[in-house]
């Protein structure tokens, strides 16, 4: 009786440790973060990329009012792609689009904006990577709606048509 | 005598000065050593070179300065990243297998050689 509770015992642990295993092969081991929703904006203060003035961000973001902060950066193909849809969303007046130029030169990123168009009611200058973290990206372009100074939705990668239909549906 | 002392005194500020800073850069380098790249493969912030893991390491040194704890910090990264972001995650409902089965398999294992022990003598 003990032998057959033991060998049970035994068989059913390797049973669960095959299984743990098996699901995680079957797990990627690329990153894919969780698109967390509904968190409070981050409070920081930045430089302004045409005034060249200290802006802190309650002065940007107000209440009762749909944001999209898009960082981009003109080193960076996607953001080329993305670009049309941004324009797209400055034509609408429910909306203003915010955006955070990350780990840019200058110059450059004034070509790019010169020869795309610029959708942009204010850009904030993140020289460092610092600031782009903590809205807690870890790459560009990343895309934020916000509402009542929160994320309400997050897209990692370049935006297209349906994210498009998405954030008009949204605001 | 004074001036003898007063070298002293000085020498020992200077070093105390050199300790501080020493610490707050153990300090960044262990947090950073804890915090997964996260676009890299396999590597820890302080390991990698990207972008990515350099304005980590700036921004961590940021949050030092402010006077944030290594607790803080890891909790900041946390809410903004999620659990992936540690290589040291805490107790939650998606990692209870992973703590609590060693701990399962050392108790059943020992169980059994108690139990053969007793048997024998």
């Amino acid at each position: 009786m003990k032998k057959k509770l033991i060998s049970i015992s035994l068989a059913s642990i390797f049973i669960i440790i095959f299984f743990v295993f098996y699901k995680g092969l079957k797990n990627t081991n690329i990153y894919t973060p969780d698109v967390k929703i509904n968190y409070d904006i981050p409070v920081f203060s930045a430089n302004l990329f045409y005034l060249n003035e200290e802006v802190n961000s309650a002065n940007i973001f107000k209440k009762d009012k749909f944001y999209l902060v898009n960082i981009w950066s003109s080193w960076c193909v996607p953001c080329r792609d993305e670009h049309p849809i941004l324009m797209e969303l400055k034509k609408n007046s429910n909306i203003t689009v915010i955006g955070i130029n990350y780990k840019d030169n200058k110059k450059n990123a004034q070509n790019f904006l010169n020869q795309l168009g610029n959708p942009y009611k204010k850009i904030i200058v993140d020289q460092k990577g610092t600031l782009s973290i903590e809205w807690g990206a870890f790459g560009v372009p990343e895309t934020f709606v916000i509402y009542n100074k929160k994320i309400i939705k997050k897209y990692i990668g370049p935006l297209n048509e349906e994210s498009l239909i998405e954030i008009e549906k949204i605001i | 005598m004074m001036k003898i002392l007063k070298f002293t005194l000085l020498i020992y500020f200077i070093f105390s000065l050199n300790f501080l800073y020493a610490s707050s850069e153990d300090k960044r380098n262990k947090i950073t050593k804890n915090l997964r790249c996260l676009v890299c493969q396999g590597q820890s912030v302080y390991d990698s070179d990207s972008e990515f893991a350099n304005s980590m390491k700036i921004l961590v040194e940021k949050k030092l300065d402010e006077g944030l704890s290594e607790k803080q910090i890891y909790k900041y990264m946390q809410i903004k990243f999620g659990d992936w972001i540690l290589y040291d995650p805490g107790l939650s409902k998606n990692t209870y297998i992973l703590w609590l089965l060693p701990l399962l398999i050392f108790l059943f294992g020992g169980a059994i050689i108690y139990k053969k022990l007793i048997k024998k003598n």
